[in-house]
């Protein structure tokens, strides 16, 4: 770990102006991701300012919305009965990823911002666009089993100096995908806000760069508008153990039901592309539809003809469209 | 030697002697022991598999504040045990460990190439990542499969004759043509790391010019004290080894690695303490690992389920510095009666770090592959998988032809087969749902040899009552001292809490290493004859007191007392014992080992595992939902610490069976999964109720204490046991661990 100051800024507003300063600094808040960064030469910060103390863990319902500081702790967020109640979905999506220990760190801004686990990523031996643009993608042709199968414009590689197949690792944003959800986002110019869809990048030209937001720039909050999801969401997590890792493929699914028909639906899958993956057009799919194996069958497969496998990892083309089959089974609640 | 057995303990065993100071964080780890003047060492390890080092530019890191050296075969001391060195460097042949900064040729990914010594942790970390290496590289060969075909026999197995290693053959295997039903396929092992949670470390002290003591994680402080002392030409006294505590080894820490000797080697060039403590990235090209290995069975049976013939081949990897052989094929030999057996084993030499014994090592891997195939031979037989092992049950050694000292795994099977419930269980593949999951059952037999080695152990009385024996043995996680305070207690009828056990130091009466399930069969039985030698001195001098107790006079001993079994009335305490013969107090040393017994009968420890699964049909995913594993160790010495060995072995099995899985790039011979986010081991919830039950029966033929080992039965068989209930979930025959979703969707 190469030596690094500490600063503690007293307000946001002096943190988001220490970073304008030092361009070289980074935020920390729960460390669980940074720091084994750091502690792996991935990441090294000059300088660290330490968010932590400052006013960003309110979780409050108002007006049409649930309002979720930066720095509420995943382990809050997972128990808070506003989310219990009006998303479970994402309270769900929490708690199925990493440890107790981890999600009692980790804070909800920090989530966001997770890099991937993909091991060229984390080995500085090895080559990697999104840790050293320019020296190639060491998974393309290497150890890919748990590697994307979906891409912008449906294709990868063909640039050999900026191709990417990493995965997003985070849970929560699989479920803030398929829900209604902003980022807010401060900087020096004051307060922006960002649909969910629009704050992670795909892969295409810069995969260093994971999200949208600038430098220096602060996330404050998310927001998650109200819907009428609660009692037929699901969010279902495949992994290689029990607890504690990655996903090889996660579904959010959220649905709306009446009369035994489904009115209106939500999709977005985790572990199978540069960002969570939104399933545009399974609303229109569903809609007005009865649930059944079947139905399920054919809307899995068709989102899953525009994805594409590397060399390790073309079960996941079948694993992710058994997955969205046993997520709507288990939000529809038919056997 | 008189001969006898512990008493069944189970109502009565004790909790661990040195749970609390574990629990507590008072016990003193190997990287923990405060040393005035300590300095830290962080290794920087190749990036290439193959080719030497041409460059060391060390400037940027010499700048970094703190530090003291940068340690590299460009000026590391000279090892006195070594050859002279050749210039231009040689590649060495097979049979010579790494000796670390000696040359610049890069054997292995992750080999040692530097080491970097400064005032803190932090600033040698810092300074390592600083340090510029440059190599000559050379084309690599670390992929198994494509290399297969150079696989050859081991040449310790060439020179050999008596190796157990060599080719084998009983009856006539080529009958396996003839056999009604006959099945043959592949069965691959993936290299899988040993991983405890403390990583290896340790701390070199260089008492005098002449004397050196390290505080090095390892399992065998005895076997260590050689190697250092043999290597710096010291007499071995001069040389001290400490490890009283250790947070898991598997088997990592048999032998003396490189990296220990990289921090003795600073040590002497600094005139300093130094503390060298293992990234966890490191311990995956640091301290071996179970090699990949891949094994072939023919199997075959007549149509009343009778065994025709074996053909059991296997291939492991190895390093092109040493040759590491292990019992892949030779279980096969010895666990069922069956008239016709070949065994074959082969090494392939590729360009990786050696490995080494792992928990079961050879057995677990063989025992995958032999009862998958007794299993699959048990379907197509359309017979119970477990009657057909009982058809086939072996009432002698076949393969020495011997009688066994003792074996009750008919019982075990008896037991486990009630336990889990296995007569409900409906034969067909695929045919049982709960809750929406496959459910299948499946189970395997567990063995392994036995071993004991000579052992020594010392026995003191003191005025006040108190106990303390002594012995160099280790405890890498079994609770070896609850189990030698337990005999002592029973022996001399001490309460445990007036006894101390010592372990973990080289200054101790002579042990073996802890390693082969061998802790309690050796040092045990010498525990076991210094209390008793202790007592029969006690018991002299009491017949100096007492007429009861005169030569030949039968006694009993309890709280802290001896009564003669006449009477078994007005006991006379130890301390009294002592006082009248104005002692501090007695001590005795005793020695124990294998007779002529080892010749007249085939020892071995027996069991099974009998195991429940879920398999989620549409992602694969597979659950074990409950484990019975029985064990036929002769008598069990301790059930609480027995107990927890025997589920630590059946959660290494479920890693083994479902998740671990060490995957290397070949393009670049580095190990891609070099941390627990991708290097999966079990985490609580892939850990079912794990019910263990023992025979407890004592062998009277295996030593003193009737006491077998335990450690590896433990983990033999596992997975081929959760292997067997996949396919009676799914219908799927999975011969590649792990079993991973993709391999069942």
């Amino acid at each position: 770990m190469k030596p690094f100051q500490y600063l503690r800024p007293k307000t946001i507003a002096e943190a988001i102006s220490m970073a304008a300063d030092y361009p070289e600094a980074q935020y920390i808040a729960g460390g669980t991701n940074l720091v084994d960064l750091m502690k792996r030469g991935i990441a090294s910060p000059s300088k660290l300012i330490d968010i932590n103390h400052l006013p960003l863990k309110k979780i409050e319902h108002r007006y049409d919305r649930l309002r979720i500081g930066a720095l509420a702790l995943n382990s809050d967020v997972a128990k808070n009965k506003s989310v219990l109640s009006r998303q479970p979905l994402l309270a769900q999506a929490l708690l199925a990823g990493a440890s107790g220990q981890l999600r009692n760190m980790a804070t909800v801004g920090g989530n966001l911002l997770q890099r991937t686990r993909c091991s060229y990523f984390y080995d500085l031996a090895l080559p990697c666009n999104k840790r050293k643009p320019g020296s190639g993608c060491g998974a393309e042709a290497g150890v890919n089993r748990t590697h994307a199968i979906f891409f912008a414009g449906n294709g990868f590689g063909g640039n050999e100096k900026s191709s990417c197949i990493a995965v997003h690792p985070s849970d929560m944003c699989v479920a803030l995908t398929a829900l209604d959800t902003e980022v807010v986002i401060n900087g020096t110019s004051g307060e922006r806000r960002v649909p969910f869809k629009d704050f992670h990048r795909l892969s295409t030209l810069q995969p260093e760069l994971d999200t949208n937001l600038q430098p220096g720039e602060l996330v404050t909050a998310i927001e998650v508008t109200d819907n009428a999801f609660a009692q037929h969401s699901h969010y279902l997590k495949v992994r290689d153990r029990a607890s504690y890792a990655f996903a090889l493929v996660s579904v959010a699914a959220a649905l709306q039901m009446d009369g035994g028909r489904i009115w209106d639906a939500r999709m977005a899958l985790g572990g199978v592309a540069h960002k969570p993956w939104r399933y545009w057009a399974i609303d229109l799919m569903l809609r007005g539809q009865a649930p059944s194996e079947k139905l399920f069958r054919e809307v899995a497969e068709h989102e899953m003809q525009s994805a594409k496998a590397t060399t390790q990892n073309a079960f996941k083309i079948k694993l992710t469209s058994n997955a969205i089959v046993a997520a709507l089974k288990a939000a529809t609640g038919i056997s | 030697m008189k001969r006898q057995s512990l008493d069944n303990p189970s109502d009565t065993s004790l909790s661990r002697v040195d749970g609390a100071v574990k629990v507590t964080g008072a016990a003193t780890y190997s990287a923990e022991y405060a040393i005035p003047g300590l300095v830290h060492a962080v290794l920087v390890t190749s990036t290439i598999a193959k080719g030497s080092i041409t460059a060391i530019d060390s400037r940027e890191a010499e700048a970094v504040p703190g530090v003291l050296a940068v340690i590299s075969h460009l000026n590391a001391i000279t090892v006195p045990g070594w050859p002279a060195k050749k210039l231009p460097a040689e590649r060495v042949a097979a049979g010579t460990a790494l000796r670390v900064f000696y040359d610049p040729l890069i054997y292995f990914d992750g080999q040692p190439v530097a080491m970097v010594v400064a005032a803190t942790h932090e600033q040698a970390v810092h300074a390592a990542s600083l340090v510029r290496v440059t190599y000559q590289q050379e084309a690599h060969q670390t992929h198994f499969e494509k290399n297969i075909g150079q696989a050859g026999i081991p040449q310790n197995v060439q020179r050999a004759k008596n190796s157990p290693f060599q080719d084998y053959e009983r009856g006539d295997a080529s009958a396996l043509r003839n056999a009604d039903v006959r099945i043959e396929a592949e069965y691959t092992i993936p290299t899988q790391h040993h991983q405890p949670l403390e990583p290896h470390a340790i701390i070199a002290v260089w008492e005098a010019e002449d004397k050196l003591t390290v505080y090095d994680k390892n399992q065998g402080v005895k076997s260590a004290q050689g190697q250092l002392a043999q290597a710096f030409k010291l007499p071995r006294e001069n040389v001290q080894v400490v490890a009283t505590y250790i947070g898991g080894a598997f088997g990592s820490g048999i032998r003396v690695w490189p990296h220990t000797m990289a921090a003795v080697m600073a040590a002497k060039q600094l005139k300093r303490p130094v503390k060298l403590v293992l990234g966890r990235e490191q311990m995956f090209t640091s301290v071996g690992y179970r090699p990949y290995t891949k094994q072939k069975i023919s199997i075959g049976a007549a149509k009343d389920g009778r065994l025709a013939g074996i053909v059991h081949e296997g291939t492991g990897q190895t390093s092109m510095y040493e040759e590491h052989l292990e019992r892949t094929v030779l279980a096969s030999r010895a666990l069922y009666a069956c008239p016709h057996v070949a065994t074959r084993y082969r090494l392939l030499p590729l360009d990786v770090n050696t490995p080494t014994w792992m928990r079961g090592p050879g057995d677990a891997t063989g025992m995958f592959a032999l009862e998958s195939a007794m299993d699959e031979l048990a379907y197509a037989l359309k017979t119970d998988p477990l009657e057909f092992r009982l058809k086939n049950y072996a009432e002698s050694d076949p393969e020495r032809n011997l009688p066994w000292s003792a074996k009750s795994l008919r019982e075990c099977y008896e037991l486990g087969a009630e336990k889990i419930g296995w007569k409900n269980r409906l034969p067909e593949p695929r045919s049982v749902r709960r809750n929406g999951m496959l459910l299948g059952y499946g189970m395997a037999s567990s063995l392994y040899g036995f071993h004991r080695h000579p052992s020594r152990a010392r026995a003191v009385m003191h005025a006040d009552g108190s106990v303390i024996v002594q012995s160099a043995t280790m405890d890498i996680g079994p609770g070896t001292g609850t189990a030698m305070t337990r005999i002592a207690t029973k022996v001399l009828g001490v309460n445990a809490k007036k006894v101390r056990f010592d372990l973990g130091h080289s200054a101790l009466p002579d042990a073996p290493g802890q390693n082969g399930s061998s802790t309690i069969p050796s040092v045990g039985s010498a525990v076991h004859v210094a209390c008793e030698a202790l007592k029969s001195k006690l018991v002299t001098l009491a017949g100096e007191m007492s007429e009861k107790f005169r030569p030949g006079a039968e006694v009993v001993a309890r709280n802290g007392k001896i009564f003669s079994s006449a009477d078994d009335k007005d006991g006379l305490s130890y301390t009294d014992i002592l006082k009248h013969h104005r002692l501090n107090e007695l001590e005795v040393t005793e020695a124990s080992k294998s007779g002529a017994e080892r010749d007249q009968y085939s020892m071995y420890s027996f069991g099974c595992h009998f195991v429940e699964v879920e398999v989620d049909p549409l992602t694969g995913e597979v659950r074990v939902t409950r484990v019975v594993t029985c064990a036929d160790v002769g008598a069990i010495i301790n059930y609480k610490t027995a107990r927890s060995q025997s589920i630590g072995g059946v959660v290494g099995g479920i890693g083994m069976a479902l998740m671990e899985h060490s995957e290397m790039d070949h393009r670049f011979g580095r190990y891609v999964t070099t941390d627990f986010a991708s290097y999966h081991i079990p985490v609580h919830a892939d850990v079912p109720s794990i019910e263990v039950y023992y025979i407890d029966k004592p062998d009277v033929q295996a030593n003193p204490i009737g006491s077998k080992g335990l450690g590896e039965i433990a983990i033999v068989g596992v997975a081929g046991a959760i292997a067997n209930a996949v396919f009676h979930a799914t219908g799927k025959r999975v011969r590649e661990l792990p079993i991973t979703p993709d391999k069942l969707i």
